[in-house]
């Protein structure tokens, strides 16, 4: 009898841990990805949303701009390539002369733009109002900053350095403001309002919507705010003050 | 028999014969060009898009002038074969093979610059399998398959007598299909509501026009240098009637874009954006004028419809300026559209360091329009090979095969 040759086994042996080895991080990935401290989906009952009050917001600060780059990794912007998740607009009124100041960042629109021309669905919204984009899908078209009213959206032009662990990002695909969706889901405010508050102005206020106890909710009753492009009724979650 | 019925004709010395003279120094020039566009394409897709002159603003640049140049002449294209099978008339039908041959390679020219100018080019399978039926994109993905699908039956239809009952309903298919794909394209620029330049229900319209225009000035380029290879000229009666028709296309295409700025300039809101594109944006209003309604307009309407320029080179240098001037508007309409500030705070006036309020930057880079031109160098050694392959040159006195099997 020819003795058995092992080596085969040996052999598949070897692949299925190389096979393991290679899906066990996508796999404890996911698991990452999918758990949230609430336990639970996002909820439609929530709409996420934020005030920026242009009458607190000062000409030439960009704590915002500093705090989003640091929490996500996106080097600060100097040339027309460059990601933009969060900018400082100033604004000068055409009659009055009047002088604002005020971050743009995505909008999070009820209606976004971005999403309806998203070929293959890459651009979403969560069921609480946060516009994201799935990094797996998107193809890199740009057919979504085609789509943006608010220049809101970036693409990736050249690879990544310093990623952060919260906000995977790549070349090749469009990004943007995700509202801090990783701080959001554990219970904080997004990196942009803290920096405001640390900075003294306190001019940009986040939370629920829906939520009619909430500061944004009561804000939204008791002052006029508007939404930027409001003619295009893409329903905003990022509302003005001031403006 | 019914293999290879299209050489079942009066044996021509070619495609069956020898390789015409040439032929090899043609096909290595286009395949030359096809490689440059590719290493253009991996360079770019290594380096990021940072090596080409898009940004976050002007996002779509010169390939997509080129790409959706081709896509657009490839549902023009298939003007002659449209004619021939819808209103049957037989001088077109014996054209159709070589209209559809050209409708193909036209629009696979086109999507390899598209594909190619994805951020994730290797992730065709993934728009192939995730849909989203509220985008014209997705839409469209769907049109261009289909568009190759139908066009390739129609052309084997046409080709194969056993099928030629089928000819006229598969073409009336193919004239439908092409209305809705052009239509499609279009709207991928009438549905961006927020942009100044695109947001109108014109735009598919004018698309259409364009199709016709250009599609029948690159049929009419491809005919007359086949015809000239062949030492076969096109009759005399059948070019002049597709030259008046070519008139007309570029005419509908002039009143077309004439309404569309003429309507912006009736809006208080667009009258900025106007300002730019007709007189002020550089190079865009140069374009406009010298490149599109000058070079693209005014010469072939002139070469077409003057008495005294009767003769086959009058017809090809009309095909060309309308070719060029396509290049012009495209370039106007797709990158002046995006280098146009957004109107986000209306009332206001914006800066910031994001140019909010200013006019975007734009210059090509060689790898960008590297790559566009690939996908003209792909459209011609397809068109090469097909006329190397099929019979798509129509001699007359000949019933094509369609009549014949009828």
């Amino acid at each position: 009898m020819n003795p058995i040759d092992t080596s085969r086994r040996a052999f598949l042996g070897r692949t299925a841990a190389f096979a393991g080895v290679a899906l066990a991080p996508g796999v404890l990935l996911y698991e990452f990805a999918a758990a949230r401290e609430a336990g639970q989906e996002a909820s439609a009952a929530v709409r996420w949303g934020m005030l920026v009050d242009t009458t607190r917001c000062a000409s030439g600060c960009t704590a915002c701009v500093d705090a989003c780059n640091a929490e996500h990794g996106v080097p600060k912007a100097s040339r027309p390539t460059d990601a933009q998740w969060i900018r400082k607009v100033e604004l000068k009124d055409l009659r009055t002369g009047a002088v604002r100041s005020a971050p743009v960042m995505c909008q999070h629109c009820a209606e976004p733009p971005c999403v309806d021309v998203c070929p293959t669905g890459a651009s979403f919204k969560r069921a609480d109002g946060i516009v994201l984009v799935d990094r797996h899908t998107c193809i890199g078209c740009r057919y979504c900053m085609m789509a943006c009213p608010y220049k809101a959206r970036s693409f990736v032009h050249e690879p990544t350095t310093g990623q952060k662990t919260d906000t995977p990002r790549g070349k090749g695909c469009v990004e943007s403001c995700n509202l801090c969706v990783h701080r959001v889901d554990r219970g904080e405010k997004p990196a942009c309002v803290d920096a405001c508050s640390a900075a003294g102005h306190r001019a940009i206020v986040f939370g629920d919507l829906n939520d009619p106890s909430s500061e944004i909710a009561l804000r939204v009753r008791s002052v006029a705010t508007s939404q930027l492009r409001a003619d295009l009724r893409t329903d905003n979650g990022v509302r003005y003050q001031g403006l | 028999m019914a293999a290879r019925p299209a050489l079942a004709h009066s044996a021509p010395a070619w495609p069956t014969g020898p390789a015409p003279r040439g032929f090899t120094a043609l096909a290595a020039a286009g395949a030359v060009v096809l490689a440059l566009a590719v290493g253009a394409a991996h360079y770019m897709e290594e380096r990021g898009h940072v090596v080409t002159g898009m940004g976050n603003e002007v996002v779509w640049g010169l390939p997509h002038v080129f790409a959706i140049f081709l896509i657009v002449a490839a549902s023009g294209a298939l003007n002659v074969a449209s004619v021939g099978s819808v209103f049957g008339v037989a001088a077109y039908k014996r054209r159709a093979a070589l209209s559809a041959l050209l409708a193909l390679a036209l629009l696979v020219g086109g999507l390899l610059v598209l594909v190619l100018d994805l951020g994730r080019p290797e992730r065709l399978v993934v728009a192939a399998t995730h849909y989203n039926f509220r985008s014209i994109f997705a839409w469209n993905m769907i049109l261009y398959n289909g568009f190759l699908a139908i066009v390739a039956g129609y052309v084997w239809v046409n080709l194969e007598r056993r099928f030629a009952s089928l000819a006229t309903p598969v073409g009336i298919l193919a004239f439908v299909w092409r209305i809705v794909l052009t239509t499609g394209t279009g709207s991928i620029f009438g549905f961006l509501v927020a942009r100044q330049g695109y947001a109108s229900g014109l735009v598919a319209p004018l698309f259409l026009a364009m199709s016709l225009a250009w599609g029948l000035a690159v049929f009419l380029l491809v005919q007359g240098a086949l015809a000239r290879w062949h030492g076969a000229p096109v009759p005399e009666a059948f070019r002049l009637r597709l030259r008046r028709l070519l008139g007309v296309f570029v005419a509908t295409v002039a009143y077309l874009t004439a309404v569309l700025h003429l309507t912006n300039l009736y809006w208080a809101k667009q009258a900025a954006f106007e300002r730019f594109i007709l007189v002020d944006g550089t190079p865009y209003a140069f374009l406009f004028w010298a490149g599109w309604a000058g070079l693209g307009t005014a010469v072939p309407l002139v070469l077409v419809f003057h008495p005294r320029l009767r003769g086959p080179r009058a017809t090809a240098m009309a095909a060309l300026a309308v070719i060029a001037g396509a290049f012009a508007q495209l370039y106007v309409f797709i990158i002046g559209g995006q280098a146009f500030p957004l109107e986000i705070f209306p009332g206001y006036a914006a800066s910031s360091d994001f140019r909010d309020g200013a006019i975007a930057p734009y210059v090509p880079s060689i790898p960008e329009a590297l790559l566009g031109l690939g996908g003209l160098a792909l459209s011609y050694l397809i068109v090469l090979a097909g006329a190397r392959l099929f019979d798509v040159v129509a001699r007359e006195g000949e019933a094509p095969c369609t009549d014949e099997a009828g």
